[in-house]
């Protein structure tokens, strides 16, 4: 169990940072730090297991429907990137208090990291590789918000955007990937997965699963051709900097390569596209680095190359390579770190990090300068440097493995490499810190405080003690870790610092040579270096958004372009191709079913739908003809779903398309009364040929289902309804029952959707809109009767009745045609009348309850029923019921589903009120009248109101 | 004796209906078709009650109140509609 608390403990501890910034940076930072050393802790109680070669597993289930198992485990590799990204997330957490001016918000910097390093720890110790999904998409997430910390920085804005491109993308192509991984090992948990290697490799869909991986391993860890996101990350700050590139962020695709090595490595495609991949990207990188100006600059593109080492390691295939790999993923984190660390100390000290400005600090920063100095020692792959240990493995690797039957090819490119590595890291030192002083830097410099060069020196003592004493302090770590890494195909692997006289020194001597060779005529390779092309990775960039975004809003707005008529279109056009597409290819057999005769009455009906529709089409540019026509099909289809036995249906329907008449005409009050004609003859003719066509095919369709028998599992409801849900009616067992998890998602849907309406029109009533609504004229006559008396006796006289009905609906909905949803639209038309007799204002003050109220209400009730289910031990909306004996009205049938249909009743009611009552307040601005303050305009009670009498 | 009433019913009350719709489609006025939407319903109410009564059941009188008490609204809002323009003020 304290497996996942190591991974939840950054997370929760997330929310520290962000209350305690009140009580001061020290605490905030105390706190923070707290939360890691804890986390640390935990791991180090596991360590000794480990190293002795145990697994330590924890989780539990989580969806194992879909293999999401929260399973964690622990083995050699997964404590070595555990043990980096908690221990120097520690050390970052030190260094940023001291590197965070009083402007930065702290408390969300330390929020941000610590929610990035919850997801690291995820991504290393996940066992299921969809939960280790979701970790590797959260540090895609956090690395952005980290790296766009400085948000008044455009800079810093552009590269937490690249970054988020191009590692969020690779990350969908890792989903694909991982996705076709667990379907051919048949499992998503990592522990069968890697043991089934022989199988996915002889799989066809290995090479597409590899290729789909390694995207998203090499956008992540930043090798050609997706490296150029890193060096445009240097904006962040540089703990983020520090962090993201030394130890974690980056290297999550190199322990992703380390962790899948067992299943994906050792063949042909593999050494080919990873280690050639690694090779490149290292000598390019290095080249690169060593012209950079920018002290981060060059530090990134280092890193960039650093990878490309550790990536051509385990391309390489072979289970000593890997070793080496591990082993350089320790001593780069240790050393890259420091020199990220004292490179920032430089640039906030003299307020540079432009290479040809500084030079000379030794003199002024001594403590600073050591540190550095020795880091890049240790880059350099000088010896007694932990950095010389690991490069001489791989030069070693290096030296004996040909490409493509070319023996001299890999050694020589990683010498190459290495030359310019040197180069690179003695200019870091030398460029920036040896000299005589200079007097033009834009601060006075000099050695930090304590606090701020401490973190880098924890480091470089490592540096320092791996590099004398390899054996004693990294070798059981480094065995567990590649033990873990080649699956226990290590041979005896033993690291010292002298090698003997190997061809690896060879090459070592030569690049250290080399190296120094090139920083003496650095003159000389700058030029050379500045003749040569320079491809900008940002402008190449830039371009492919510029056109992604051009091409994505091309397509939108021509299929999106904000006509009905067009969206129709295009919806009807490739509905009929298909449907053509899936009859072309058919036998046009037809159906086995005799036909029914046609009841004389319901051919009378069908002539009437049919009329009320010829009048929509016919008439459509007349608006309010059309709305007459829309009513007389609504009535037409009321009364077909009762002829066709389907009562329940009819109820809704003939509430709806009076709530719907309603509606619309309210909303015509504000629209033009007539269609504008606007389409040309040819569209006019496109349109009628697709709508015949589509009419056509829909037809067919339905006659081609009603002449077949088939199968439903109606019976299967109608058989269920009285033993499972305790009602008759199965329509409403099936909605507040069987489906009940359904309708409680519709009725929430409806919520918002009324509470939606509210807020857009809300708009309308505020602003340069309610200017405009103001000044607003209508077009349609005014008659003197605005609320007239006869209407207002009928409505009342209604209202009661029209409740009682609305209740009685909902009562008898179980077992009769009734419910929840027809007995909210019943009272909710009970109350509109009342609206409508006499005016908004009038009844909105007698109407005590808030809608939007209403609506939560119900959808809380709905809610409750669902949970009281849960509180009783059975899953969510377990519905009960039993038989109650009551006086005088004898055996009643209680379930709690009607309690449910009471949640949806009260949603229905408040959504209908809502949104009408919403609308009708624009009407009310609209009017340029005053609002009525008695019921009716002619009221006899009080014989002096008729004085006001409005005759507008 | 009821069927042949039954019959008769649902002969006149079809007839009506045809004759609504023709009072539907040629309008002239918005007016005219409204009032024929509005005896539609009328005459859908009288059709649902003789389907229930040819039927032998009850089933169907629910939504023959639902349309007797609110048929009326949706008439009485096209009316607010052509006389103020505004249905709900």
């Amino acid at each position: 169990m304290s497996l996942a608390l190591i991974v939840l403990l950054p997370f929760l501890g997330a929310l520290l940072p962000g209350l305690l910034i009140r009580s001061g940076r020290n605490a905030c930072a105390t706190a923070t730090a707290s939360v890691t050393v804890l986390a640390l802790a935990l791991l180090l109680v596991h360590t000794p297991a480990v190293l002795r070669g145990e697994v330590v597993q924890a989780g539990w289930d989580w969806l194992p429907g879909l293999g999401l198992n929260a399973n964690f485990f622990l083995d050699g590799l997964g404590l070595l990137f555990a043990g980096l990204i908690l221990g120097i997330g520690l050390l970052i957490i030190i260094y940023a208090r001291f590197y965070l001016s009083e402007k930065d918000p702290m408390g969300l910097f330390y929020t941000y990291l610590l929610l990035f390093q919850g997801a690291m720890v995820g991504v290393v110790l996940s066992d299921n590789i969809l939960l280790l999904l979701v970790f590797w998409e959260l540090t895609s997430l956090s690395s952005f918000l980290l790296i766009g910390y400085w948000r008044h920085l455009p800079a810093g804005r552009q590269g937490a955007r690249m970054a988020l491109v191009v590692t969020g993308g690779g990350g969908l192509a890792m989903i694909a990937g991982m996705l076709l991984l667990g379907q051919m090992a048949g499992s998503y948990d990592l522990s069968v997965i890697l043991e089934r290697g022989e199988q996915i490799q002889a799989s066809p869909l290995y090479l597409p699963t590899l290729l789909l991986i390694l995207v998203g391993c090499f956008t992540k860890s930043a090798q050609f051709p997706f490296h150029f996101w890193l060096p445009h990350a240097m904006a962040a700050p540089t703990p983020v900097s520090a962090y993201l590139h030394s130890a974690t962020m980056v290297k999550a695709g190199i322990f992703l390569l380390a962790r899948l090595w067992p299943v994906l490595a050792g063949t042909d495609v593999w050494f080919y596209l990873v280690a050639t991949t690694g090779l490149f990207t290292m000598v390019l990188a290095a080249g690169i680095a060593l012209f950079k100006d920018d002290l981060k600059g060059l530090l990134a593109y280092s890193t960039v190359s650093h990878l490309g080492l550790v990536t051509f390691l385990f391309g390489l295939g072979s289970p000593m390579a890997a070793a080496a790999g591990v082993f350089h993923i320790i001593n780069h984190a240790t050393f890259k770190a420091a020199l990220f660390m004292s490179a920032g100390i430089v640039d906030h000290e003299t307020g540079t990090r432009h290479i040809p400005r500084l030079g000379g600090l030794m003199h002024l920063m001594p403590v600073t300068a050591t540190l550095a100095m020795v880091a890049a020692a240790s880059m350099a792959g000088i010896p007694p440097f932990n950095g010389f240990i690991s490069k001489e493995m791989m030069l070693e690797q290096a030296a004996h493995t040909p490409w493509a039957g070319l023996p001299w090819l890999v050694p020589a490119a990683a010498t190459l490499g290495a030359v310019f590595s040197v180069a690179y890291a003695l200019r870091y030192a030398v460029h920036v810190f040896w000299g005589p002083p200079r007097a033009d830097y834009p601060r006075r410099p000099h050695d930090p405080a304590a606090g701020f060069w401490l973190p880098p020196a924890v480091l470089v003592a490592l540096v320092v003690i791996i590099g004398l004493f390899p054996e004693q302090t990294a070798g059981p770590l480094v065995r567990a870790a590649a033990d873990a890494v080649t699956g226990g195909a290590l041979p005896d692997l033993h690291l010292y610092l002298w090698h003997g006289l190997t061809p690896a020194l060879g090459m070592s001597v030569v690049a250290l040579l080399g190296g120094a060779a090139l920083l003496w005529r650095y003159g000389d390779a700058w030029a050379r270096w500045r003749a040569g092309p320079h491809p900008e990775a940002k402008t190449m960039y830039d371009a492919a958004m510029a056109r992604l975004v051009a091409a994505s809003q091309y397509i939108i707005h021509t299929l999106h372009n904000g006509a009905l008529q067009r969206y129709l279109a295009v919806m009807l056009a490739s509905a009929v191709v298909l449907g053509y597409a899936a009859f072309s290819g058919a036998a046009h057999l037809p159906g086995t079913r005799e036909t029914l005769e046609i009841f004389p009455v319901a051919g009378v009906l069908w002539l009437l739908m049919a009329g009320g529709c010829w009048l929509a089409v016919a008439h459509h540019r007349q608006r309010l003809l059309a709305v007459v026509a829309v009513s007389v099909v609504g009535l037409m289809v009321s009364i077909g779903f009762l002829y066709l036995s389907a009562p329940d249906l009819a109820l809704t329907q003939i509430s709806v398309e009076v709530v719907t008449t309603v509606l619309m005409l309210l909303a015509l009050y504000f629209l033009p009364k007539r269609t504008p004609e606007e389409s040309s003859g040819a569209r006019r003719v496109r349109d009628g040929v697709l709508a015949v066509l589509a009419g056509v095919g829909v037809g067919g369709l339905c006659w081609a289902v009603l002449t077949r028998d088939f199968s439903t599992i109606s019976g299967y409801y109608l058989d269920q309804a009285v033993p499972g849900g305790g009602g008759a009616n199965v329509v409403n067992v099936i909605l507040v029952d069987f489906r009940g998890f359904d309708t409680f998602g519709e009725i929430i849907v409806l919520g918002i959707a009324a509470l939606a309406i509210y807020a857009l029109l809300e708009g309308a009533l505020r602003g340069p809109a309610a200017a405009h609504l103001a000044a607003w004229k209508g077009d349609m006559p005014r008659a003197a009767d605005r609320h007239p008396i006869m209407m207002v006796v009928a409505t009342r006289v209604m209202l009661p009745l029209a409740l009682l009905v609305g209740v009685y609906i909902l009562l008898r909905g179980h077992n009769m045609p009734g419910g929840g949803f027809i007995a909210g639209l019943v009272v909710s038309i009970a109350l509109i009348m009342q609206y409508m007799a006499s005016g908004f204002q009038w009844a909105a003050r007698r109407m005590a309850v808030d809608y939007d109220a209403l609506i939560g209400l119900g959808v809380l009730v709905a809610g409750a029923t669902g949970v009281a289910a849960m509180v009783g031990g059975y899953p969510f909306l377990t519905s009960a019921h039993d038989y109650v004996h009551l006086p005088w009205v004898g055996e009643v049938e209680l379930a709690s589903a009607m309690v449910f249909d009471v949640g949806v009743f009260l949603t229905v009611v408040g959504a209908v009120m809502l949104a009408l009552a919403q609308v009708s307040r624009l009407g009310l601005v609209a009017s340029h009248e005053p609002a009525n303050e008695g019921p009716m305009d002619f009221d006899p009670s009080t014989p002096a109101r008729t004085a006001r009498r409005d005759p507008s | 004796m009821i069927e042949y009433a039954l019959i008769f019913g649902f002969v006149a009350v079809s007839l009506a209906l045809v004759m609504n719709l023709w009072r539907l489609l040629q309008g002239p006025s918005v007016v005219d078709r409204v009032l024929a939407v509005d005896t539609m319903v009328i005459n859908t109410i009288a059709l649902i009650i003789l389907q229930g009564m040819y039927q032998g059941t009850t089933l169907y009188f629910e939504a023959a109140l639902l349309l007797a008490m609110f048929g009326f609204i949706s008439t009485v809002a096209f009316c607010r509609f052509l006389l103020r323009g505004n249905v709900i003020e």
